[in-house]
């Protein structure tokens, strides 16, 4: 199984970060991904199992993202990733990848933040329209650059 | 460079080389084991294993007369690359979100409070 696993701390309560993920994931989402050929006004998670997660430009116009599929606010969110590499929905769960986020209270103002995202590998095709797309010059590869080899190591331990 | 992240990609397009590779991923296997839980001949399985030896997702190493074929660690690293290139930067953002929002919260609770305005917050009540 293919995995990205990641783990932040933030300075915040527990339901201020669930909220502030979930609710307001708009503000924060890098503006450079996204799918409709306009850019995002708000990315919107419906807060239940089965609900949807989608974008939406200025002119109100929807594109989905993917669907929830665990709900345990403030704890555990599981979406299923849906976007194909060209950043186009694939309503086929058999091609949809999963993220899930588990949020830990380690004090009243301290919440840990773990990221999995897995089974990318079900995207299959096209992923080098998304590699292009993400390593074109001025992207945010170069300003990431550090961190492959980073990456790359750690990558390698969680196979 | 491209070239190869291409093919990489290319070669899980297909759903049969999809199932090897995922099989792959659970423990090394000869193509004979490979071919007896998939539906497809042996040839065609030694066939997309070719393709994906090519593209770095699987390697292959004699054992007797036995030909083992497991993941790449290398080429599975390169798919990860754009996942965790992502998160990283999203959940930085996000990081600076949530707590910029949370600061201007704690900020604005104690400036309701020191004012005395009793809108939203009586600091009497919050030490309870």
């Amino acid at each position: 199984m293919a995995v990205v696993k990641r783990t932040i701390r933030v300075n915040a309560p527990i339901e201020k970060a669930f909220q502030v993920f979930t609710e307001r994931m708009g503000s924060w989402w890098p503006a450079t991904h996204h799918i409709a050929p306009e850019a995002f006004t708000e990315i919107v998670v419906e807060p239940r199992a089965g609900g949807r997660w989608f974008e939406r430009d200025a002119k109100g116009r929807e594109c989905d993202w993917g669907r929830v599929l665990t709900w345990e606010k403030p704890h555990l969110v599981v979406f299923s990733w849906h976007l194909q590499p060209d950043w186009k929905f694939n309503p086929d769960p058999a091609r949809a990848s999963e993220v899930a986020l588990e949020f830990t209270a380690e004090g009243a103002e301290t919440t840990r933040v773990e990221l999995q995202h897995r089974h990318f590998e079900r995207h299959g095709e096209g992923w080098e329209k998304v590699r292009t797309g993400v390593d074109s010059p001025g992207g945010w590869t170069s300003v990431l650059a550090p961190y492959v080899e980073a990456v790359n190591a750690i990558g390698r331990k969680e196979l | 460079m491209d070239t190869y992240i291409k093919n990489e990609l290319t070669a899980l397009g297909d759903p049969t080389r999809l199932a090897i590779f995922e099989l792959l991923t659970e423990h090394p296997r000869a193509v004979n084991e490979l071919a007896a839980g998939l539906p497809v001949s042996r040839p065609a399985v030694s066939q997309h294993l070719k393709v994906l030896k090519n593209a770095r997702l699987v390697k292959d190493r004699r054992a007797g007369t036995r030909r083992i074929y497991e993941v790449n660690p290398e080429g599975v690293a390169m798919l990860r690359d754009h996942f965790a290139r992502l998160w990283d930067r999203a959940l930085a953002s996000f990081k600076k979100a949530v707590e910029e929002e949370h600061e201007k919260e704690k900020e604005d609770d104690s400036r309701n409070s020191s004012h005395g305005s009793g809108k939203a917050h009586d600091p009497s009540k919050r030490t309870h």
